[in-house]
């Protein structure tokens, strides 16, 4: 079965696309932007600064959040920074080579023409965010100033100091409440969109539980856009917030909106190791840590040994029998080489024996040179927050013994479906930010997340959104009474009443940890055909167990059993996609890597003949059944695609 | 590493109206590198075997930025930290075998119970929504480095803006005051050039919505800032109440 995928990217070399399209697009009047309403699901960075540069412009404006606060939206843990092509550093940057470092470091999968805008609008982000008084990070003549991340050569991240991702959001989240008070957005907190309502094939509203009182409302908009990140948490333990879940996503999904690249899973190398079986995430050390420090592990396996069993410390290792090894396979990156780069070589590394802490998974990263080059003090004012966030986990201070990290599952780049204007293949329903799947291809670089949310939120969306309303201006507001809301209601509660009534033994929490398991052994950071087969159908049988031995307690209002479990549903549908999607895509590429295809020192070895697509997956009307794979072919223009090279 | 057995004592209460009260629970060897929050859902997980309803509280980022966990410890919220930190942030290697650990909510006429420890902190938003802004639109403002801000004033706002809207500072306040929260955002944009246009509406907007919502004065026993997380100091009170004064002789 084929269906043609339409990005319905605009004419012209790349470089003027955007500029093109905004001068050609169809625009709605002030009068009859007060007439429409648009709802805005998630208020991290990209829903906050949408909901608020919409609202601004005199659309009506309904956003929802499951938190108590839209402060509280996981954007605020992101710590490292944000990129701009500003070339405040004088070091050569520029919006073409920040466009080309983005798409070379998702592996040449992300879609050029959305990667080329990303780069063009990030500038206006940081006039933006200054004018709204983020404190960003300044020099002493009064200038921003900069950092280098991972996967590029210039210096390009703007950062507050390890916690640019909360600035940024309350700068977003700022601006949010300055259009509450004007009247123009209304908040709705502690409320989860569970399904899509769509109406003659447009979304025209959503269907959401009151997490306070537990009802299900109905909400009718003419339009919907969905912000509400990344899928991580299929994999239990991860890097996102406890209550993060892809069940927005997934229910647009089962509505018929395409997903795309769902492989594509970063796995993050400075993480703090796991260190129990009670975990209940994990938390990553900013990867501008990299900046200074170095990821070493023993080039003796009796030292590896002897740190495992605990008789040695990091500090007593000399020098010489330190394996840099980042700096030694790579040595134009060194410590700086890509995220998924340097997952993989911590992993090799330890699948080797070389491990350093007692479960054999952990590397070093170490401040010591740094410190003794630049002063405790220096290394404290640019990283402190962090090395105490460290010493708060583990008891150890990085001051005086090197870090001990490992990789994680951190970001998802893979996401619902979007063409050029973000719009999904459900007329009228809207992706943004991580919840998308555009911008970062295989791989997503450090620092991208927070310009990719606030671009399609501030930048992008308020203009596309546009062009789809521009032809509703006669359509009147819509009724919630309507059959559509009906029976949309009506499935939500028989699932629900399905889940209440399993009354079986095991917790939510139970059961999604042994999901996590299946998830990380079999779909983690290397695949193989036969393992993604076998955990497919581990996750198969892990979902009867589901369905039999749920245990929720019978509660009105408050229940908090219940939103974990109907997320965990979805996980398991997650996972499903997953597990399918790297299964179909024979090669590897960035965060998505099959052992069988490698080349012979071990890096990625891409299928550019066979897999230069982006794989979307069409929902077949039941869980049981299997997806239906359509493929958008990528087309290059203005970037030669090449093999990845870190080394020279 | 070792492993610890105590008493927990938590707070039950069914909607702002219920009276509410403490049931207990023995928990026995808790691995000491178990953060609180992780031990809470050992208790959850035990509670469920016996077929209980679980213990509710507040939580999601599980490190110590997103505002979200608000439990009061032994008496302190966030319970007792060597530094700043956040119920998220605290280890079990902080208390001793054979402790009773007491887990409350927040307590405060500003911050309705919802269910056990799970409060309402909607007046937080409703503050900042009154002015803790610039009033500006998105669009292409002048580039970001036409603003030169001094490096020290900088880096200051950037700690005053550190504060996470948690509301240990209410709680900790015998006068349920939300002062130290208020400051927090006033003195952000009054160290600003960006925020010096609206300082004066801003200073006594928030204010008069604090005090609205019912939260009460400030009488300087620097309460809060010996429970913040984020280490605000009251120096941001002083400064509010500068700002404030100013306006009102500008009036």
């Amino acid at each position: 079965m084929s269906k043609t995928i339409d990005s319905r990217i605009p004419e012209g070399p790349v470089a003027e696309k955007w500029t093109n399209y905004k001068a050609h697009q169809k625009l709605v009047n002030p009068k009859n932007k007060r007439k429409l309403d648009i709802i805005v699901v998630g208020t991290g960075l990209a829903g906050a600064s949408a909901a608020a540069s919409l609202g601004e412009m005199g659309f009506h404006v309904l956003n929802f959040c499951i938190q108590d606060s839209p402060r509280r939206a996981h954007s605020i843990a992101a710590q490292g920074g944000i990129n701009a092509a500003k070339n405040y550093q004088n070091d050569g940057d520029s919006v073409y080579r920040l466009f080309y470092d983005t798409v070379k470091g998702g592996d040449y999968r992300a879609r050029e023409a959305n990667v080329y805008r990303l780069a063009e609008v990030s500038n206006s982000i940081i006039d933006q965010c200054v004018a709204q008084g983020v404190p960003f990070a300044r020099e002493y003549g009064g200038m921003l100033a900069n950092r280098s991340f991972g996967g590029a050569q210039v210096s390009r991240t703007f950062y507050a100091k390890g916690q640019t991702g909360q600035q940024l959001l309350l700068g977003a989240y700022s601006a949010l409440s300055c259009q509450v008070n004007a009247g123009t957005v209304k908040l709705y907190t502690r409320y989860e969109m569970l399904d899509l309502v769509i109406i003659d094939g447009r979304a025209r509203g959503i269907i959401a539980r009151n997490l306070v009182t537990g009802q299900l409302e109905r909400f009718a908009a003419h339009a919907v856009v969905i912000a509400t990140g990344g899928y991580g948490n299929t994999y239990f333990l991860s890097t996102n917030a406890m209550g993060c879940n892809c069940s927005a996503a997934i229910a647009c999904y089962r509505k018929g909106a395409y997903f795309a690249n769902p492989s594509y899973v970063q796995i993050h190398p400075t993480c703090i190791p796991v260190h129990g079986d009670k975990q209940s995430k994990l938390t990553l050390m900013s990867e501008s840590l990299r900046n200074d420090g170095r990821i070493w592990v023993p080039k003796k396996l009796e030292d590896a040994k002897a740190l495992q069993a605990g008789t040695k410390k990091g500090s007593d290792i000399p020098e010489e029998d330190r394996d840099y090894y980042l700096e030694r396979r790579y040595p134009a990156f060194g410590n700086l080489v890509p995220r998924d780069v340097a997952s993989r070589a911590a992993k090799e590394r330890c699948d080797k024996g070389f491990g350093v802490n007692n479960t054999g998974l952990a590397v070093f990263l170490d401040f010591s040179e740094a410190i003794r080059d630049f002063g405790k003090d220096t290394i404290a004012a640019r990283y402190g927050n962090l090395f105490d966030m460290y010493e708060e986990i583990t008891d150890v201070s990085p001051y005086n013994e090197p870090m001990q990290i490992f990789p994680a599952i951190h970001y998802t780049m893979g996401g619902i479906w979007v063409d050029y204007e973000l719009m999904t293949s459900i007329r009228g329903l809207f992706a943004i930010g991580e919840c998308n799947f555009s911008d970062h291809g295989a791989n997503r670089l450090g620092a991208s997340a927070l310009m990719q949310g606030l671009a399609d939120g501030y930048f992008v969306l308020p203009y596309t959104i546009q062009n789809y309303l521009a032809d509703q201006i006669t359509v009147p507001r819509f009724s919630t009474s309507l059959p559509e809301f009906d029976q949309t209601e009506k499935a939500v509660k028989a699932r629900i009443d399905r889940l209440m009534g399993i009354k079986g033994k095991s917790s939510v929490d139970s059961i999604h940890k042994e999901l996590g398991h299946i998830m990380w052994e079999h779909v983690g950071m290397g695949r193989t055909a036969e393992g993604l087969k076998e955990g497919i159908e581990m996750i198969k049988k892990l979902r009867q167990k589901f369905y039999t031995d749920l245990f929720i307690p019978q509660l009105d209002g408050v229940n908090t059993e219940l939103e974990k479990a109907l997320r965990l549903e979805d996980f398991f549908l997650m996972g499903l996609l997953i597990a399918n999607d790297a299964l179909s895509r024979n090669e590897s590429c960035g965060g998505h890597f099959r052992e069988e295809y490698q080349t012979e020192e071990g890096e990625a070895k891409r299928d550019d003949e066979n897999y230069f697509y982006v794989g979307c997956w069409e929902y077949q009307g039941d869980d049981e059944k299997a997806p239906v794979l359509y493929k958008e072919p990528l087309v290059y223009e203005a970037i030669k695609v090449q093999t990845r090279n870190y080394k020279s | 590493m070792a492993n610890i057995s105590f008493t927990i004592k938590y707070w039950k209460q069914n909607g702002p109206k219920d009276k509410g009260h403490f049931d207990t629970h023995e928990m026995k060897n808790i691995p000491d590198d178990t953060s609180f929050l992780e031990m809470l859902d050992i208790l959850n997980e035990e509670l469920i075997e016996a077929g209980k309803e679980p213990f509710v509280f507040d939580h999601d980022c599980r490190e110590g930025i997103c505002g979200m966990c608000s439990l009061y410890i032994n008496g302190t919220p966030h319970g007792k930290t060597s530094r700043g930190a956040t119920t998220c942030q605290l280890y079990m290697r902080k208390f001793k075998n054979g402790d009773t650990i007491t887990v409350e909510p927040w307590r405060s006429a500003g911050f309705p119970v919802i269910k056990d420890c799970m409060v309402d902190r909607s007046a937080f938003d409703k503050i900042i929504q009154a002015g803790g802004y610039t009033t500006i639109r998105t669009g292409q403002p002048q580039d970001a480095n036409a603003i030169l801000i001094p490096k020290a004033d900088a880096d200051e706002a950037m700690d005053c803006a550190s504060c996470i809207g948690c509301g240990a500072c209410v709680a900790a306040c015998k006068n349920g005051s939300a002062m130290l929260f208020v400051s927090s955002k006033v003195s952000q944009l009054a160290l600003l050039p960006q925020g010096r246009v609206e300082a004066a509406r801003r200073a006594k907007s928030m204010i008069a919505k604090m005090d609205e919502l019912g939260f009460g004065n400030c009488t300087n026993t620097r309460a809060c800032e010996a429970v913040c997380p984020k280490c605000e100091t009251i120096a941001n009170i002083a400064r509010l109440n500068r700002e404030f004064i100013k306006a009102k002789l500008a009036d």
